[in-house]
């Protein structure tokens, strides 16, 4: 090997490695020698790298490095640090209410701030970037809310959710009249277009609206309300404005009665933090459509 | 390796010549070899530029004096701005996004008066270029007045060229590494303060000199005197002329964008030819024939600090400083002829002499009326907007989502997220109302009105304030999709306005 190595290429004067393929040999090209130190210098520093940070897994643990460098200690700091940045604000925001919160306009700023971020984290996937919902996805602009608007209610609504499970929850369901077979398919059809007169909307001309008045007497009017206004206590929609949750054309209204609804909010104490929550309540609540 | 070729190439481009004479000889007149032989890289000719007396150096004494002094001094100058900004004259506060000089405060927005800056510096400097050449690189150019600083230390320490090129060429005695020392050590010096000077723009000075002395400074102040330093000592200590040569785009940009009526550092060789000695000149003078006034001494070229010989003409490394005209007039006094053999002038003023017709200067031409009019119109267009600039704004974003939001009732709400503009140092108290819809109710999130019913929006000094504004419209007749209306901000004390467009959109 040593000798093949001192073999020289005749045609540029260099040494080559020795290898050989196919009558191609390679020529031993040294590296510069700036890359060269350079390379021992990484060399050196890795070692350094070894000492100073954790580097060797050892059986139960791992060596810890000199400088008590690690990544758990690391983001402790972190936080630390975030908490001094944010002062005492932080520690105000946990002590106050939501009431106190929205009195408060350097409090409510700083919730809003903390709000927009959990917002777009946490509730944004289902009511959208700037709360505008879908169907299905309450709208939490406007003016109707269907458990309530107040400030207690918000945070209630977001701390133990709808539907989902949670003892403090919000409980209430649309049954399914249709497919349960309570109601007939003439009287679901009567009864959706009766709920659309309610709403001065147009129905159409061979609508049953006194079969429907009947029906919707006799099932719905117990949550709905005598006059369709809806009952906030049990999450059931007020029929008589303008603002529909699932649509107002009268396909969506039968498939409503006939397979019920029931949207899902799942319910966030304990997976938020206390100030979090805070925050989010004054955030959706101030998007304008806020009850005093 | 580059030795090896040269020696080859002489031999056989010059046969029979004495290697070593030839290269002497080559490298005196600075004589290119041979096309294919040209080797790729010159080695530097270390230049000891000789010290010199007189009306140019004088000039550049007194520059050199203001421009540094202004450099280190400034950021001590103080300007008091009251409780609610710094007091400091001249002030990059990175942090919260200002910018001090003097009575001037700048907000990140107002960047593009750096652009308008920019255009007059570039245009004042096509100016002087078309009236005098490359006298902003004489005399001005932060490279040329540091490296003139670091030459009068260098002199200060290992002698003037004369001495210094002999201790260098004999054996380095322990006093030769000393001297070296000691001017190294004093250029470090020199470079840590210019360093030093730097980041003390960007911080309050006196708190900022506390900290660097006791170590509790931000480790990016260390960091930018580090950076400086290498730059300061390493550019100015020794790479001087080479940055001029090499390095710097501008000779090349002037050059292209002169002309034969600029002012250039010129050799006036219509006097100095023929070039003869003092006594030869006499004689032939005496016998009525024609001498130059050139005794070829050689002082012009031993005080350039570029290493130039600018009796060769127009010269891509002549950076116009004038010393060489300083040091031709000390030699024409001294023989008793007249000064000005080297001076500012022209060659157009040189042929017309040769010609017998009169030296004229031109310096109303179409590109210096050029140049006078861009920076006139530049500079008046920023005096104009600096002095009649408002010192309150409102910029409005209109919600992305939802667009707008149908109410229980039909009528229609839109969001926006206001921002108010502050710039004056005390608080004020605005009102924002919005024109465009028949009938409206604004909203401000989080901002009841006041006890008499006002709604006053109070914005600190010197500060913006984000306000999230809930526009509801109960007209009968719901708005076309897109309706143009106006955010108007109104100084509730001085009544000063500041309006901003955007849109209510429905279905």
């Amino acid at each position: 090997m040593a000798e093949e190595h001192k073999e020289i290429d005749a045609l540029t004067g260099t040494a080559t490695t020795g290898h050989e393929w196919d009558g191609l040999r390679e020529l031993n090209t040294p590296l510069p020698r700036w890359w060269l130190w350079l390379f021992y210098i990484t060399i050196v520093w890795a070692i350094g790298y070894w000492i100073v940070y954790p580097a060797w897994p050892l059986l139960n643990n791992s060596t810890q490095g000199v400088f008590g460098w690690h990544t758990r200690t690391a983001i402790v700091a972190d936080l630390d640090e975030l908490k001094r940045l944010r002062g005492s604000m932080m520690d105000r925001l946990a002590g106050a209410t939501v009431a106190e919160i929205v009195a408060d306009p350097q409090l409510l700023d700083f919730a809003r701030a903390q709000g927009r971020v959990a917002f777009a984290d946490n509730c944004a996937p289902c009511h959208g970037a700037g709360g505008g919902g879908a169907k299905g996805y309450p709208n939490l602009n406007d003016d109707d809310w269907l458990w309530g608007g107040k400030l207690a209610d918000v945070e209630q609504t977001i701390r133990h959710g709808a539907r989902g499970g949670d003892d403090k929850g919000r409980q209430g369901n649309m049954p399914a009249f249709g497919r349960d077979g309570i109601l007939k398919a003439n009287e679901i059809s009567a009864s959706a277009d009766f709920v659309r007169s309610l709403a001065g909307l147009p129905v159409e001309k061979d609508a049953d609206l006194t079969l429907g008045k009947k029906v919707f007497a006799d099932n719905c009017a117990v949550c709905h309300g005598e006059g369709g206004k809806g009952n906030r206590e049990l999450g059931a929609p007020n029929l008589t404005d303008k603002i529909w949750l699932y649509g107002s054309d009268k396909v969506t209204i039968v498939q409503g009665i006939q397979n019920g609804r029931g949207g899902l909010m799942p319910a966030w104490n304990g997976r938020l933090s206390e100030p979090v929550i805070k925050a989010l309540t004054v955030y959706v609540y101030s998007f304008g459509g806020g009850e005093k | 390796m580059t030795a090896q070729v040269r020696t080859m190439s002489v031999d056989q481009a010059v046969p029979g010549t004495s290697t070593l004479a030839h290269l002497v000889a080559e490298a005196e007149v600075g004589q290119a070899l041979p096309e294919d032989d040209i080797p790729l890289y010159a080695p530097r000719r270390k230049i000891y530029p000789q010290s010199v007396h007189g009306k140019f150096r004088n000039i550049k004494w007194a520059v050199l004096v203001v421009t540094l002094g202004i450099y280190y001094l400034l950021p001590f100058v103080r300007w008091e701005r009251g409780p609610h900004a710094p007091s400091q004259a001249v002030l990059i506060d990175f942090p919260n996004r200002r910018f001090y000089f003097f009575f001037i405060e700048i907000w990140p927005q107002e960047i593009y008066y750096l652009t308008g800056l920019l255009i007059l510096a570039a245009m004042v400097l096509f100016l002087i270029n078309a009236v005098a050449g490359r006298v902003w690189c004489g005399y001005l150019c932060p490279q040329t007045v540091w490296t003139d600083l670091f030459f009068a230390i260098e002199r200060l320490v290992e002698g003037d060229r004369r001495e210094h090129m002999q201790r260098d060429v004999r054996k380095w005695t322990v006093a030769t590494y000393a001297r070296k020392g000691l001017k190294h050590f004093l250029w470090l010096m020199v470079a840590w303060w210019t360093g030093g000077a730097w980041v003390l723009y960007f911080s309050d000075a006196p708190t900022l000199v506390k900290e660097l002395a006791t170590g509790e400074a931000p480790i990016v102040a260390y960091a930018w005197i580090g950076i400086l330093t290498v730059t300061t000592y390493s550019l100015a200590g020794h790479m001087r002329e080479q940055v001029c040569l090499y390095m710097c785009p501008w000779p090349r940009i002037q050059a292209a964008l002169t002309d034969e009526f600029a002012l250039n550092v010129t050799y006036r060789y219509d006097r100095g030819e023929p070039r003869c000695s003092v006594k030869k000149a006499e004689q032939l003078r005496a016998h009525g024939e024609r001498a130059g006034d050139c005794v070829d001494c050689l002082q012009c070229v031993h005080v350039c600090p570029t290493g130039v010989d600018i009796r060769g003409g127009a010269n891509l490394g002549c950076i116009q400083c004038g010393l060489c005209i300083d040091a031709c007039d000390t030699i024409m006094r001294k023989v008793g002829r007249p000064t000005g053999l080297i001076a500012y002038d022209t060659d157009v003023n040189i042929k017309q002499r040769i010609e017998g017709k009169k030296a004229f200067y031109k310096l109303v031409r179409m590109r210096t009326t050029f140049y006078a009019v861009i920076i006139a119109v530049v500079g008046g267009i920023m005096l104009y907007t600096l002095a009649t600039r408002d010192s309150e704004g409102i910029s409005v974003i209109h919600d992305r989502n939802p667009m707008y939001v149908r109410l229980s009732d039909g009528a229609l709400r839109n969001g926006y997220t206001i921002r108010i503009v502050n710039k004056q140092l005390k608080y004020r108290d605005f009102i924002v109302s919005v024109d465009g819809l028949p009938s409206t109710l604004i909203d401000f999130v989080g901002l009841p009105p006041r006890a008499d019913g006002r709604q006053l929006i109070t914005v600190g000094p010197d500060q913006t304030k984000e306000v999230r504004v809930i526009v509801t419209d109960y007209s009968e007749n719901p708005p076309a999709p897109s309706t143009s209306i106006l955010f108007r901000l109104i100084d509730n004390d001085s009544g000063e306005i500041a309006e901003m467009r955007d849109h209510f959109f429905g279905p």
